[in-house]
């Protein structure tokens, strides 16, 4: 069954603080989402509210028409991957496998083994003595293997070198391809995963900023190269998001949609244009005041 | 391990462009199978989604077809098509980028013409 998550004004309160104020939105389909957001912007916090690991304070949040605080049928069925605290675990690598093997309907042995090898980790070791890149690798398995219908990934590579986050990247995508389901990338590692997801939520001092399919956002932003009077003229109306300047050359990226006919008009004027990165745009949308260069 | 996806262009141009590449130096032959979305969404690090929009916008062009429950094929003629689409741009994207860069270190006409003859 295809997943569905509904968000209806969602708001949570810790004591006096307003965590998240009225989010609304809706996650339809087996796709790949990124949760972006700065720290302390609340993205663990929403995470933990579809996880059911909290209620909201306000709205309502159903997955596949459910509510899933308390609720073993749609616990069941949603996988919250994070960089939690294994200190005190003394279970052994084997047996953080066998256990998720009984609770998990849809857990496939013979991958999570072949992951095992992959990220070279140590059947017989306690979870407390390995490091922390290999109990993150460990919990990206189970999280994998667990083939759950919503499966979270919050910042799960902690520790987690360049080669094994590499190898997480290439196992999520072919196992997705293979077991399409609902994931949902919370990261900071922005660059790393933009190819991989299709849709993206920012989320911005507890409040959700965008919601948009990586392409239509993509398409949004553009950088405007070329003499300072030019630029300064062509795109005097637009949106700028950030402006940089070397000597005479002004450089300003732009975030909206640009008919074409306007887009011709700079190319005739002889400005550059260009694409911004996903990571860029992220930084220019979630900058607040005082904090530029 | 692969990353070519990231020249700042839309993932599907340059996943469409490589097929295209592919096609016209011969490695994939007219009425041959072409990978499979998910096959080159494994290879690139891809989102399964975009490789489809790469492969569809092919297929819009006619220069892939699909076989039912079978795959995706090079369509005949293929190359030709593709040969007489990149002459199109030829001139836009080598050409007059090429004009600019010898205009800016004073390269006559002349002399860039002897270059190319002269293969140097």
């Amino acid at each position: 069954m295809t997943a569905e998550i509904k968000a209806d004004h969602v708001s949570l309160r810790l004591g006096k603080q307003n965590v998240l104020s009225d989010l609304s939105f809706q996650l339809k389909g087996d796709k790949i989402y990124g949760l972006l957001g700065r720290n302390g912007a609340g993205k663990t916090s929403l995470l933990s509210l579809l996880a059911s690991f909290r209620e909201p304070t306000e709205g309502t949040i159903l997955i596949n028409g459910e509510i899933p605080f308390e609720n073993d049928r749609v616990m069941s069925r949603v996988n919250f991957v994070y960089g939690r605290d294994q200190s005190s675990e003394t279970e052994k690598v084997k047996g953080m496998l066998e256990f998720a093997e009984r609770y998990r309907p849809n857990w496939d042995g013979a991958y999570a083994l072949k992951l095992v090898k992959r990220f070279k980790l140590p059947m017989d070791q306690k979870v407390n003595a390995l490091s922390k890149g290999k109990q993150s690798a460990l919990d990206v398995v189970i999280g994998l293997a667990s083939r759950t219908p919503v499966t979270i990934f919050d910042e799960a590579y902690l520790g987690m070198d360049a080669p094994s986050r590499s190898i997480f990247y290439e196992e999520l995508i072919k196992d997705y391809a293979e077991h399409p389901r609902c994931m949902i990338l919370s990261t900071h590692l922005i660059s790393e995963v933009a190819s991989l997801m299709e849709e993206v939520m920012i989320i911005d001092r507890g409040k959700l900023l965008l919601h948009e399919s990586v392409d239509s956002l993509m398409a949004h932003g553009l950088s405007v190269t070329g003499p300072v009077e030019q630029v300064d003229a062509l795109t005097r109306d637009l949106h700028v998001l950030k402006e940089q300047q070397l000597g005479r050359t002004k450089s300003v990226m732009i975030y909206g949609q640009l008919e074409s006919a306007r887009q011709s008009e700079f190319e005739a004027a002889g400005l550059e244009l260009g694409p911004i990165s996903l990571q860029e745009l992220f930084i220019y949308l979630t900058e607040h005041e005082g904090e530029e260069a | 391990m692969h990353e070519p996806m990231n020249d700042g262009r839309p993932i599907f141009v340059q996943i469409a462009e490589h097929i295209e590449n592919e096609i016209l130096e011969g490695s994939l032959a007219e009425l041959g199978q072409v990978p499979s979305t998910n096959q080159f969404a494994a290879f690139y690090k891809i989102n399964p989604a975009t490789a489809a929009k790469g492969v569809n916008v092919l297929v819009n062009e006619g220069i892939l077809f699909k076989k039912r429950g079978i795959g995706m094929f090079v369509a005949e003629h293929a190359r030709e098509k593709l040969i007489e689409k990149r002459k199109r741009t030829f001139f836009k994207d080598y050409v007059a980028a090429m004009l600019r860069e010898a205009e800016k270190l004073d390269i006559t006409k002349k002399a860039l013409i002897h270059m190319i003859e002269d293969g140097q």
